[in-house]
């Protein structure tokens, strides 16, 4: 790369010479509709501006047209890497402003499936950023590992993606007999799997070259902007909400918070790697706490629909889940504001009510989108090249972004 | 089979006849390349298509290719928002003909559960679409049915959706 | 569930007086702040309360109320783990100060704010639209703007 130096003594002419170009929103490694604009100089990057809006969906205008059991359906599709999370943040808000108790098993079932969806989207970003670093394979094998996970989740939800699967109240239905020797199967296979991949990249020269050193994000920065999760805690700070403001029991359950110092990409990158054998813990934990068969939502009959038999055989039953399914349930007026640790950090949800069946205002706090801000701030001063580290590395998720 | 003797005699020594039309057709059916239009939940499932347990190269449209340029089929895999339509159109513009459009989803076909001011209702006002694969998101068995048919679509010599429909206007307002 | 901050609405009252309120809320504390004190609040939350990590910006349309509008800011303690809630009623076109200066975060929340209800913050280094084509007409969030698609035949 010619320097400036070299090229002003080549021509005076040439030694502010910026170029503008734009990366997206269809570029293969955008992951998704990101635009960023880029103002170069040579292969150096002077500006990076992230251009968003391209997935745009008008989930908060939606929300406020629908009733609080069909808003849960739409946060799926927020971060469609990590539904239950959503779901839980979501639900979670809403049984707090109801105040609605929660049967222990459900609760439990909940972690299970929330650490199984972190493993699936870790996956997902573990193939997707070193496919961005150039190595294919490891994206097939990372692909394989989340199809088992998303045929467990089929298993009880019915759906592979966006599933919906926590209600107000508890859980949809509840698990499907002979689901903890297959959640065991996998824990026997995948921990030996994930050595293997992590194997392929842990000391591999040419990924440590693309990652150490690449991208830098401190922790004042993290503090000005709002980044959480795996960003934050590659500073040194081992904050996370599990931990710190634990909801759904997880103070009941042994894990550690992984951490790194080194605020770089290669320090955000193994912060992920580790994270998934913690939620494995986590979920062996679950399966020693929980019974194949048992309770899996509230019996208040504010929230959750009478038994079959009932509806069948009693008049007020069937008129109670008529008007439950058609009109929804009243949630009494107030504010809440209710976060868990999502895969990519603080998912929160912010609803107010105004004493209908319907929220009057539904405020997504998606991480991704507080992540992708610092984009100009960790992108500056690197190469073209490492602009695809750095929105890799930071994992972000358009659907989180544009809302 | 109602081969006469010289098509016999060919067959022996290994050659077969065929118009040149079906040989074309039979080509292009075999190696349809899509563009890569990932835009949401779906692409994460067209995602899973073309990996390991689905293996879409056993159908010749692996070959996800990022340019339009060397693209003869999209498939718009998500929700498109007002701001993408124009970005959208401008893409299927430059894929060489003849080309194809499969509309992947519940907010690709018809704008699914987001009835807002942010979201086209149904990527057939901005282009012309052969295939709809219900589902939010489809299942990787659901896109790689509507590429099936897509391949019987051109194996049976039907023209695009764009080439049929003369009278179509279409383009955002 | 959320740790409280004892003694913070007593050091908060002493210092700002009538400027400054304190909200039941079910989760955390809540404080409606005047709209002039909002810059010198957040600065105050910022460096003496230790307030330093930025966590939200957003909107409520209280439409056909007045003042029209909620903007509610989340900041939170990263050392106590505690978070805090203060809000500021605007009307229409009425601005209120940006909190860019303070926290950088704000930064895109305040643009999404004044793309999708139109509630304008001054001082902002770039205040455009964020997530609609620059040419859009109207704020869409707001509650008087229609639900339904738009359909284009």
């Amino acid at each position: 790369m010619a320097t400036k130096e070299m090229r002003a003594e080549r021509d005076p002419a040439l030694t502010d010479e910026t170029m503008v170009i734009n990366l997206g929103p269809q570029h293969p490694s955008t992951h998704g509709v990101l635009r960023v604009r880029l103002t170069l100089d040579g292969e150096r990057v002077v500006k990076a501006e992230p251009v968003i809006g391209y997935l745009h969906t008008g989930f908060e205008k939606t929300a406020e047209t629908l009733t609080y059991q069909q808003c849960n359906t739409i946060t799926d599709r927020l971060d469609y890497l990590a539904p239950m999370t959503n779901n839980l943040a979501f639900v979670l808000a809403v049984e707090r402003m109801m105040d609605i108790e929660v049967p222990k098993r459900a609760q439990y079932v909940r972690v299970l499936f929330s650490e199984l969806t972190r493993v699936a989207s870790h996956l997902v970003w573990l193939g997707t950023h070193v496919m961005d670093l150039g190595a294919m394979s490891l994206f097939f094998y990372c692909m394989r590992e989340r199809e088992v996970i998303l045929d467990l989740i089929e298993a009880a939800a019915g759906v592979r993606m966006n599933p919906s699967y926590f209600r107000v109240g508890g859980l949809a239905y509840d698990l499907p007999e002979g689901f903890h020797e297959k959640v065991r199967d996998f824990l026997k296979d995948f921990p030996r799997w994930m050595t293997t991949y992590r194997n392929l990249v842990d000391g591999n020269p040419l990924i440590n070259e693309r990652l150490v050193g690449i991208s830098l994000l401190d922790r004042q920065t993290c503090y000005q902007y709002g980044v959480t999760g795996p960003n934050m805690r590659a500073t040194g700070l081992a904050l996370d909400l599990r931990k710190d403001e634990p909801y759904c029991y997880y103070d009941e359950f042994e894990f550690a918070v992984p951490t790194r110092t080194q605020c770089d990409a290669y320090a955000r990158f193994w912060v992920r790697v580790e994270e998934i054998y913690e939620s494995m813990k986590i979920i062996d934990q679950v399966l020693g706490k929980i019974s194949p068969q048992g309770e899996y939502a509230t019996t208040d009959r504010k929230v959750s629909l009478p038994p079959r038999d009932e509806i069948y055989g009693n008049m007020e039953a069937l008129i109670h889940q008529f008007k439950l399914v058609t009109a929804g349930f009243p949630v009494p007026q107030g504010e809440v504001y209710q976060a868990v640790e999502g895969p990519r950090g603080e998912m929160g949800f912010y609803l107010v009510s105004d004493g209908g069946p319907k929220p009057y205002r539904w405020r997504a706090r998606t991480p991704s989108y507080y992540n992708l801000q610092t984009m100009p701030i960790i992108a500056k001063d690197g190469l073209v090249a490492d602009v695809i580290t750095a929105i890799g590395s930071i994992d972000i998720m358009l659907g989180d972004v544009d809302k | 089979m109602g081969l006469n003797n010289t098509t016999k005699q060919e067959a022996e020594r290994g050659i077969l006849l065929t118009t040149v039309d079906k040989m074309s057709r039979w080509a292009q059916k075999s190696s349809v390349w899509p563009a890569t239009f990932g835009l949401a939940c779906c692409a994460i499932e067209m995602m899973s298509v073309t990996s390991s347990r689905y293996d879409l190269a056993r159908f010749g449209s692996e070959a996800f290719r990022a340019s339009p340029r060397q693209a003869d089929l999209m498939i718009v895999a998500g929700r498109v928002s007002q701001k993408m339509a124009p970005v959208l159109r401008t893409i299927w513009e430059q894929m060489p003909e003849p080309k194809w459009v499969i509309s992947m989803g519940a907010c690709a076909s018809s704008g699914g559960v987001f009835d807002n001011y942010a979201i086209i209702q149904g990527v057939d006002h901005v282009v012309p679409v052969d295939v709809y694969v219900p589902g939010c998101p489809p299942t990787p068995e659901a896109l790689m049915f509507g590429i099936l048919k897509l391949r019987e679509k051109i194996q049976t010599g039907l023209p695009p959706k764009y080439l049929e429909a003369t009278a179509w206007t279409g383009g955002v307002s | 569930m959320n740790r409280l901050d004892t003694g913070l609405i007593e050091r908060l009252e002493e210092k700002f007086g009538e400027a400054v309120k304190p909200r039941e809320s079910i989760d955390f504390t809540t404080i409606v702040v005047d709209p002039e004190h909002l810059l010198a609040l957040a600065e105050f939350l910022k460096a003496a309360e230790g307030y330093q990590m930025f966590n939200d910006v957003l909107v409520v349309d209280w439409f056909p109320s007045r003042p029209r509008f909620e903007v509610v800011y989340q900041v939170f303690h990263p050392e106590k783990i505690m978070r805090l809630r203060f809000k500021s009623f605007v009307g229409e076109n009425q601005p209120l100060p940006s909190l860019v200066g303070v926290f950088e975060g704000a930064n895109w929340p305040e643009r999404e704010a004044y793309d999708l209800f139109g509630v304008v913050f001054e001082g902002h280094p770039d205040l455009t639209r964020i997530y609609l084509p620059d040419d859009w007409e109207g704020h869409p969030l707001r509650k008087d703007y229609p639900t339904g698609g738009n359909r284009i035949d």
